[in-house]
């Protein structure tokens, strides 16, 4: 089996897995970072995005070894110890989620889009997480908060 | 304190901490020791007779623990999954309840359904396995279609239900209903479809079993909206297990909008096959099973006609509908195309007579049963759509044929003449602060400068009403429900005075661990964050009937104001006796207890800690403070409002743009508006998924599902909807202590007729089938230019 390496929130990770393992099961399965979701099995949902080396990915799309020597940060990666991302707080403030199964990757995906457009507009924000489903919301707050989130970032 | 935290508080979301930092935990989350993995082997036909299963090669793999067929289960005594809800047709007989094996026997029925089960030590191994699983096959024709399957000649899913019909029901006065249709200046007449989807949570379902060999006993940790009436399936019904030996978990659940009420063959598989191999078991649904096998909502095939007198009043409305219910008969499937949806014609409205028939047809599909909304978004769609008609042919504005027949708000209680009694409702109001919103009167210009730009403009309308806060145990039992529908609270004061609340409900996304919460904070006084609610275990919580049907709130909510009421009474009396007063000179409000007309007081965390140290105590009072209450509803809960929505559609691409979407609903007293809100937005979201993009397709011939991924079943994107705006009306209800009404499923049942309505607006046509997709509108908007001549 081949050993795969990396940086995952800050921490350096080496785990022997069978050729086939997607990133998203490296993540979930042999460190336990359950945060990250597995929502559909054809790259649409979005409930599985991470950062590799600062740029979102649906870690379901990409094999761990493809990720070997990147830096990763998922979910439970964002909050400075108790200190949670302005993300977090805006989706928090905003009621932008009620099960919470889309929430880590959309707060992923969002961070990534506030980075490339610190002022977003409304359009902007929908067109961009065009590839996060959310069933729960109907998008309405998850808006609002990326909005408001991008004020604060 | 209560003041911010208490009820109609905005107050954040206590569970957010968790889902916000990725440690939120969720069934598949869960790993237990010496865990093995099922993968299920699925008919990739419609239809078929199964002549052999291989397992030879397959139990050769590596990492193969065990593989079983439907033989092994019914050899082992397994009894099949049942449908709770019992439907008589007009001639009085029982609905047809073929079996329903958990691992198909000798026959396939629809595509995806099981023959066979592999179980390894690792999934990837139990996947490699069963894909070395041999089936032989002889496909046999397959029918999809509820009418076609009702036809002569159609092929036969179940030999002893002929002409696949499940139940011939009917509802209402037919021959008053006839009289009345004889009398009428104008009869208005569709012919719709209300198409089939596919609920689409985003967690997956998902199921862990374990079985202790030691104490001969199970836990299972499944993705259930309501743990204990899966418990009480598996247990009685299905495996044949002491209640008193199964723990059911639901931990955190991933959204469930109906579909994870049901007990599915996959759960109980696992659990059965725990015992056989003696190590946890678990199971995780790939999206493409979802897509398969979670239970569908919909699918109704309808002719509607309503008669009108001169006026426009509404004189007889008649529905005769064919409900598809799948292949086999998911757990409340009879109910949803029948009570839940017949007695719902009657709307906000008048009408004197209604009749109305429903077929319930089995079908070579997934088995089909509630989802958010559950036969009241079809009554709604029915109802609204064939109004909209009639005002148009009858050129009444809309509006105002509307107010001509809504139930005045001073004839509540108002009984229908389909069964059901509304407590209290103000329809005009709700529809009179929809039109101010939308700004109705602004409407001739709005469409006027669509206009210019090339564009068509159309507003829809969609008064609703709907019946939930399901139920009274007494009357659903009378119309053929199987269980009882009340709920149990608990309310625990621990020595220190903070709170664990424990509910039969289940949040899976509702928000109850801070709505609860708010409701003992207001009553009792204690701050929010001393407050906490268990739920979905049901070795925690008393017995529960679990969320679904808008519920929660109205049952699950009501049960625990009864416990605080039991509460305040226990600590009235440890009060007095602290006090040094009669009992019956202690005043409480929001946790002070105060003897009357003095400054003398204490407080419930004082009179908690007293009654867990008990050294200066009334003699004839138990220690603890841990009240539990069963609540059951004395009527069903009448949410009802108005959503009005305006859509600009561009003929040359078909594509339907919302310009402007306004709810205004009444839902009673709100714990949490914020939440609320929440609730209405998701609603509209799915509603507008059905009438715009969502549809469930199954290949005609082959029975095959065309939409069983996320590349072919259109879910909505943030970038297909705009921002709604929300108003509220209120009636509080009469009916339970806190005079709530319940609003999980508003959304999903106002939104698709005010859309379609808006769109044929637009279009100028009478009727187009959901979706209104670009194709569609496309080929209307061509066949329909230009616009009619009068404008």
């Amino acid at each position: 089996m081949p050993t795969v390496s990396m940086t995952v929130n800050g921490k350096t990770v080496s785990r022997d897995v069978e050729a086939r393992t997607l990133l998203v099961q490296f993540l979930r399965e042999h460190l336990n970072l359950t945060g990250t979701h597995v929502g559909c099995d054809t790259s649409q949902c979005g409930a599985c995005v991470v950062h590799v080396d600062g740029r979102s990915v649906k870690s379901c799309t990409m094999l761990a070894a493809q990720a070997n020597g990147a830096s990763v940060t998922t979910i439970e990666g964002l909050a400075q110890g108790d200190k949670l991302h302005p993300m977090q707080e805006a989706f928090r403030e905003h009621h932008a989620l009620q099960c919470g199964f889309c929430t880590p990757g959309m707060i992923m995906s969002a961070i990534d889009l506030v980075k490339r457009n610190p002022n977003p507009s409304e359009e902007t924000i929908r067109h961009e997480l065009e590839g996060n489903i959310c069933r729960c919301t109907g998008y309405h707050n998850i808006v609002k908060a990326v909005k408001a989130a991008a004020a604060n970032m | 304190m209560t003041a911010e935290s208490g009820i109609g508080a905005s107050v954040r979301r206590k569970e957010d901490r968790r889902f916000i930092t990725g440690n939120g935990r969720y069934t598949d989350d869960l790993n237990r020791p010496g865990q093995t993995y099922a993968f299920f082997v699925r008919s990739p036909h419609a239809h078929a007779r199964i002549k052999r299963v291989d397992t030879t090669k397959a139990s050769k793999m590596p990492g193969v623990v065990a593989i079983f067929t439907g033989k092994d289960v019914a050899d082992s005594k397994v009894g099949g999954l049942i449908c709770g809800w019992l439907i008589k047709s007009k001639d009085g007989s029982p609905h047809k309840a073929p079996p329903h094996p958990i691992i198909a026997l000798d026959t396939v029925r629809h595509v995806g359904d099981q023959v066979a089960v592999v179980i390894g030590e690792t999934l990837a191994q139990a996947r490699d396995a069963a894909e070395q699983v041999q089936v032989e096959y002889e496909v046999l024709p397959a029918v999809v279609d509820p009418k076609d399957a009702a036809a002569k000649g159609a092929p036969q899913v179940h030999a002893d239900a002929p002409g696949n019909l499940c139940y011939d029901w009917e509802l209402g006065d037919k021959a008053a209903t006839e009289a009345a249709f004889a009398k009428a200046h104008h009869v208005a007449k569709l012919d719709l479809v209300n198409n089939r989807l596919i609920p689409n949570a985003m967690e997956p379902r998902a199921a862990v079993a374990e079985y202790d060999f030691g104490t001969d006993s199970y836990t299972v940790w499944s993705t259930s909206q309501n743990p204990h009436v899966l418990k009480l399936l598996l247990c009685a019904f299905v495996l044949q297990v002491p209640e008193h030996k199964m723990r059911v978990i639901a931990p955190d659940v991933g959204g469930g909008f109906g579909s994870k009420i049901f007990n599915y063959p996959e759960e109980t598989v696992c659990t059965w096959a725990s015992r056989q191999i003696r190590r946890p078991v678990k199971w995780t649904a790939e999206r493409s099973e979802s897509f398969l096998t979670d239970a569908h909502g919909r699918d109704h095939v309808t002719h509607v006609e309503l008669a009108l007198d001169k006026a426009g009043k509404f004189l007889a409305m008649r529905v005769d509908t064919h409900a598809n219910l799948g292949a086999y008969l998911s757990t409340f499937a009879t109910s949803v195309p029948t009570y839940l949806y017949a007695p719902l014609l009657a709307g906000p409205y008048t009408t004197p007579q209604l009749y109305i028939e429903v077929k319930g047809v089995f079908t070579h599909t997934t088995p089909v049963d509630a989802y958010r909304g559950a036969g009241r978004p079809e009554a709604t769609y029915l109802l609204e759509r064939i109004v909209e008609t009639a005002a148009r042919e009858m050129k009444i504005d809309p509006a105002e044929l509307r107010r001509r027949n809504f139930i005045p708000p001073d004839a509540f209680p108002y009984q229908t003449p389909v069964i059901q009694q509304y407590d209290i409702g103000n329809y005009h109001a709700s529809l009179d602060k929809a039109l101010e919103m939308i700004d109705y009167k602004g409407f001739p210009a709005r469409r006027a400068q669509s206009e210019k730009k090339g564009k068509r403009r159309g507003i829809g309308f969609s008064s609703y009403i709907e019946a939930c806060g399901i139920a009274p145990s007494a009357a659903v039992g009378a119309l053929g429900g199987g269980v009882g529908l009340w709920e149990s609270g608990q309310v625990r004061f621990n020595p220190t005075g903070s709170v664990t609340i424990h509910t039969g409900s289940h949040s899976h996304g509702q928000g109850h661990e801070t709505t609860f919460a708010q409701i003992v904070a207001d009553k009792l006084g204690v701050p929010i964050e001393n407050i906490e609610v268990v739920h979905g275990d049901t070795d925690k919580t008393a017995f529960g009937m679990g969320t679904y049907g808008s519920r929660s709130l109205a049952v699950g909510g009501s049960a625990i104001v009864k416990a605080c009421d039991k509460i305040v009474a226990k600590a009235k009396k440890i009060a007095a006796h602290m006090l040094e007063a009669a009992v019956e000179d202690i005043e409480h409000e929001r946790g002070v207890f105060k003897v009357s007309g003095t400054d003398k007081s204490v407080n419930i965390a004082q009179i908690a800690f007293s009654a867990y140290v008990p050294h200066n105590y009334p003699a004839d009072v138990e220690p603890g403070l841990d009240e539990t209450a069963f609540y059951d509803p004395l009527n069903f809960s009448f949410p009802a409002g108005t959503h009005i929505c305006e859509v600009e559609v561009d003929p040359d691409t078909g594509i339907v743009d919302i310009a402007k979407w306004v709810a205004v609903d009444d839902f009673g007293t709100v714990i949490n508006p914020m939440v609320v809100e929440g609730q209405v937005h998701g609603g509209i979201a799915q509603g507008v998924g059905q009438a715009l993009l969502e549809t469930c397709v199954y290949d005609k011939q082959s029975g095959q599902l065309l939409t069983g991924s996320y590349m072919d079943y259109c879910m909505p994107r943030a970038d297909d909807l705009p921002s709604f705006e929300v108003g509220m009306t209120t009636t509080p209800s009469p009916l339970n202590p806190l005079g709530v009404k319940g609003c999980g499923e508003a959304g999903a049942i106002a939104a698709p007729p005010a859309l379609i309505n808006a769109v044929t607006d637009a279009l100028g046509i009478k009727h187009l089938d959901m979706p209104a997709s670009p194709e569609k509108v496309w080929r209307a908007a061509q066949a329909n230019r230009p616009r009619m001549a009068a404008e």
